[in-house]
């Protein structure tokens, strides 16, 4: 079923000046809302966007903002609770048919998909099935759209396998997707949306699973997609860097509309909605610490480097068991390091570089396989618990997730109050409910919030309540495991800041574990860089962030995306040397 | 850094009794249900209302008594059709067809009750204990529960009858013979489920937490992990109490279970009225077989809509119309959210991310379920 696309009325907030006739997607006023427990929920109210051939549109916003809704109705895949309304016009690449995705009937949505418009997801490894070989998934796309024989499906698959980078495409043809790494995990998912050449790919956060060193080599093969198959791209996303690094034009969403859309260079540089504004004002960047790190080491007293360390590490080894016949994963491998009191360590690395173990090791998650880890003057390495119970109270720990790090069935202020319990400084909530109310206020957490549970908290406001029972001890040694990685960048922003604020005040010494070098610069002292288990550099945040020594650091910082598109153009013309040349 | 303006949706906090009354669990399911899934819950909430009942008054509304042979008009006969004084006839004992019938729900609901405690407390206990500690207690007790599965549960209840009782004895013994020997087969069931859960939910951060703040084993246990463990309990709880009837009857059936003189009890109606259906007499054996079908199909109609309500997935909800409703302040960004939906964490799995999760987060489910 097609309609006449002048019939359409003009959607607004256009911005490019290409004939409309041209267009590959046309948004026109869609609302989508979702029946759920509590009634209904609107999560999109009014979108018109559209793209242009070959234009790349980054539909950017925090969560909730509705641009995983608004992605998912181009491909017609909202759940049966959705009721969608307005008109989604969709062109083949030829330009030979528009259909409007949202009264089209099943057949013709299937027909659509993978041929008109295909999406790239956000997780890699479960968007491909683990039993089929990449190349029996890639082709069977191409054999739901037409008869094509075997052999000639494949010779498709091993092409577009090639096209998008895979070395051996032949042999790797026949791999199963457990051989292929992350990165080239997503690249499969890439070939696979398009191996039927569509004229536009919704991307929904296809980097955010990656590590920043293979995010930016995504980044160029999606702007690869863009330039050799004139693919349009509808680029989901809430990372300001990777918006900048991609994105020809930017719709800001929020609260299920689009507040601002302009061409990237004019939204980094000019931003003019108050939203877009805020939210650019919170992305980190680095240099943002310096200056507190300066003001930080001059506060201290002169003898301060001579006291004894909080932590020392030294030639920490730990391995995890393998299976029966099979060796060990050694997840630290010969790591030296030390926390002096009241000084923050940022231990930066990609996934799988032990850095998550490292903090779990000194909280005593973990045991030590070999080396001596000594916290509070303990020795790690061969701990009992009982022994290591009394100093469990001079260790605080804040952990990734804000969702699952509080026991939904008990109160804010229980939870509070759970180390004042357990180490006897109070007899039950009630008796400690004073002290809970003033951890509660140190954080900035009305008083009220206590008697909530968690999942009436947001995620930011949990990892507040999270510091707040950190610290419920005053404990020396604070060990924060990826605090904001799972929050919104603006909250994300209070959150680092709270914790800045907080460690002036109690000055605790702090080990700040995060993927993100950007945040880690804001709080951190001293910078530690950890690749593969191993310590590859180590130096205040100064020393690290500004002259790298190490060719990990610098291929790390120079993979970090800025929130700036002419800065960040450069930067990718920098990283493509480094590349060569290492 | 101001904090975050409080735009949240405040909780809903409803006055004391009638929070307390919509928490419930089957309470708070009814209300959440609709259509076809709120026709399953409520008739089998009915039929089970009804089953209880029966069980209670047993004594006020059954004419006779369930050994009773003879009124003050002499024996009742054997084998009258229905009608008169014998509404529903009488077996070929000579019992009251109407009687035993009634009396039967309260063998039944004794077996129910009996079983399920004695399974409930051991298998959570065990399988608690065995998810949080692990090691070698958790392989054997493990391997143990398999070999019980992997035994026929109605032998397993005929031995285990066997050797309490003899085979046959008084009310009291027989409904303790065939209990025990139902809890023998649930106990693996109950162990199963509190031992996945538990395994689950040692991994959480806030069980982690905890261990980290150096809170002692049995803390974390019961205060952490027990208590967020039993949500799918009463669920395996009704569809256990079906299972228990049956196993009653079929022990009853083959002749191990308890006399007519100490309780009535449908299985072993039924085994005496097999000779009764080929000779044309329909009412000795169609009444009390119905009684069984009706309890297990209104037991199983719960266990089963409780089941789907569990699941966001599966659970039915209204419709909404083109225009409704304003954009809900799902977003983080100037300071609230909504999150958890109005039964709080019972009615969403994984509480936490209730509306945003919805939300957000379909993935290929959505996708296959479309094509």
């Amino acid at each position: 079923m097609t309609e006449a696309f002048t019939t359409a009325p003009e959607p607004a907030g256009r911005v490019s000046g290409t004939a409309r006739s041209s267009d590959v997607l046309s948004i026109t006023d869609l609302s989508v809302t979702f029946a759920t427990d509590a009634g209904a929920v609107r999560a999109v109210a009014g979108v018109s966007l559209r793209v242009a051939p070959g234009e790349v549109l980054a539909i950017v916003g925090e969560s909730g903002s509705g641009k995983t809704v608004t992605a998912k109705t181009i491909l017609g895949l909202l759940p049966e609770t959705a009721t969608s309304s307005g008109a989604v016009f969709l062109s083949s690449k030829d330009g030979s048919s528009t259909n409007n995705v949202i009264s089209v009937g099943k057949q013709k949505l299937r027909q659509l998909r993978g041929t008109d418009v295909s999406m790239v997801f956000q997780e890699p490894s479960t968007a491909l099935n683990p039993v089929y070989t990449v190349g029996w998934q890639i082709m069977e796309g191409i054999r739901a759209h037409g008869q094509v024989g075997r052999a000639e499906a494949k010779k498709k698959a091993i092409e577009i396998l090639g096209r998008v980078g895979i070395p051996d495409p032949e042999i790797r043809v026949n791999y199963f997707p457990h051989q292929f790494s992350g990165g080239q995990k997503q690249r499969v998912v890439i070939a696979m949306a398009l191996v039927l050449d569509p004229g536009l790919i919704v991307a929904d956060e296809p980097t955010t699973a990656l590590d920043v060193t293979v995010q930016a080599e995504i980044l160029d093969l999606l702007r690869r997609c863009r330039d050799d198959f004139g693919t349009a791209i509808v680029l989901i996303t809430h990372n300001m860097g990777v918006v900048a690094d991609l994105a020809d034009r930017v719709a800001v969403m929020y609260q299920g509309k689009v507040v601002e859309e302009a061409d990237a260079r004019t939204l980094f540089a000019s931003p003019q909605n108050d939203y877009t504004k805020k939210l650019l004002a919170a992305v980190p960047h680095l240099g943002q610490g310096v200056v507190h790190a300066a003001d930080r080491a001059a506060a201290r007293k002169p003898d301060w480097a001579a006291g004894t360390p909080v932590v020392v590490a030294e030639d920490l080894r730990i391995e995890y068991p393998g299976r029966l016949g099979r060796g060990g994963f050694t997840a630290v491998d010969g790591v030296s390091f030390s926390i002096r009191p009241g000084e923050v360590l940022g231990l930066v690395g990609e996934s799988g570089s032990g850095k998550t173990t490292i903090g779990r090791a000194i909280a005593g998650l973990t045991r030590v396989t070999d080396g001596s880890l000594t916290v509070h003057g303990h020795q790690m390495n061969g701990f009992k618990e009982r022994a290591f119970k009394k100093l469990r109270s001079d260790i605080g720990f804040v952990f990734q997730d804000p969702a699952s790090s509080f026991n939904p069935l008990l109160t804010i202020a229980d939870c509070v109050a759970e180390p004042l319990i357990v180490h006897g400084r109070a007899k039950n909530p009630a008796a400690a409910r004073a002290r809970v109310d003033e951890l509660l206020e140190a954080v900035q957490l009305p008083r009220s919030y206590g008697d909530r549970y968690p999942h009436e908290l947001s995620g930011g406001q949990r990892q507040r309540a999270s510091l707040a029972r950190a610290l419920a001890l005053e404990p020396s040694l604070l060990i924060a495991d990826e605090p904001t990685s799972a929050l919104d960048v603006s909250v994300q922003a209070r959150v680092l800041e709270l914790f800045a604020e907080l460690q002036r005040e109690f000055g605790f010494a702090a080990l700040f574990i995060s993927h993100d070098l950007a945040v880690v610069d804001i709080l951190a002292d001293r910078i530690a860089v950890l690749y593969h288990g191993k310590l590859v550099e180590e130096g205040t945040s100064a020393e690290v962030l500004g002259d790298p020594k190490d060719p990990y650091t610098q291929r790390l910082l120079a993979s970090l995306p800025v929130p700036d598109p002419v800065e960040q153009a450069e930067r990718r013309e920098k990283l493509r040397e480094l590349r060569t040349a290492g | 850094m101001s904090h975050a303006p409080d735009t949240t949706i405040a909780p809903v906090r409803r006055g004391g009794l009638s929070a307390l009354w919509n928490r419930l669990p089957v309470v708070h399911q009814v209300k959440q249900s609709m259509g076809l899934q709120r026709g399953m819950l409520v008739t089998g909430l009915v039929i089970t209302g009804l089953f209880v009942l029966t069980a209670i008054f047993a004594p006020l509304i059954s004419p006779y008594g369930f050994s009773q042979l003879r009124d003050a008009n002499g024996p009742f006969g054997a084998q009258v059709p229905p009608g008169g004084a014998h509404l529903l006839g009488t077996t070929v004992g000579g019992y009251d067809v109407l009687s035993r019938v009634l009396w039967g729900a309260q063998t039944a609901l004794f077996v129910i009750v009996v079983a399920v405690l004695l399974s409930i407390f051991a298998g959570v206990f065990l399988g608690l204990v065995s998810g949080y500690f692990g090691g070698w207690l958790d392989r054997i007790l493990v391997v143990i529960c398999d070999a019980v599965y992997a035994f026929p549960s109605l032998l397993l209840a005929i031995v285990m009858s066997i050797v309490i009782s003899g085979g046959k004895s008084d009310l009291v013994g027989g409904v303790f013979a065939a209990a025990i020997s139902i809890t023998v087969v649930f106990i693996p069931q109950y162990f199963r489920v509190i031992r996945a859960e538990t395994v689950r939910i040692k991994a959480e951060a806030y069980v982690e937490s905890a261990r980290v703040l150096g809170a002692s084993n049995g803390r974390i246990m019961f205060r952490h992990v027990l208590r967020n463990a039993t949500r799918t309990l009463p669920l395996i709880f009704t569809l256990n109490s079906s299972e228990a009837i049956l196993t009653l009857a079929g022990l009853g059936f083959l002749g191990f279970g308890i006399e007519p003189s100490a309780a009535a009890e449908w299985g072993y109606d039924l085994n005496k009225a097999l000779s009764d259906v080929t000779s044309g007499i329909w009412w000795t054996s169609l009444f009390p077989g119905l009684a069984i079908v009706l309890v297990v199909l209104g037991i199983t109609l719960v266990g089963e809509s409780l089941n789907d309500l569990a699941d966001p997935r599966l659970r039915g909800r209204r419709s909404v119309g083109k225009v409704v409703s304003v954009v809900a302040a799902t977003s983080v960004v100037p300071g609230g959210t909504l999150t958890g939906g109005p039964g709080g964490l019972d009615g969403l799995e994984g509480g936490a991310d209730g509306i945003d999760a919805d939300i957000d987060s379909f993935t290929d489910e959505g996708f296959e379920d479309r094509s």
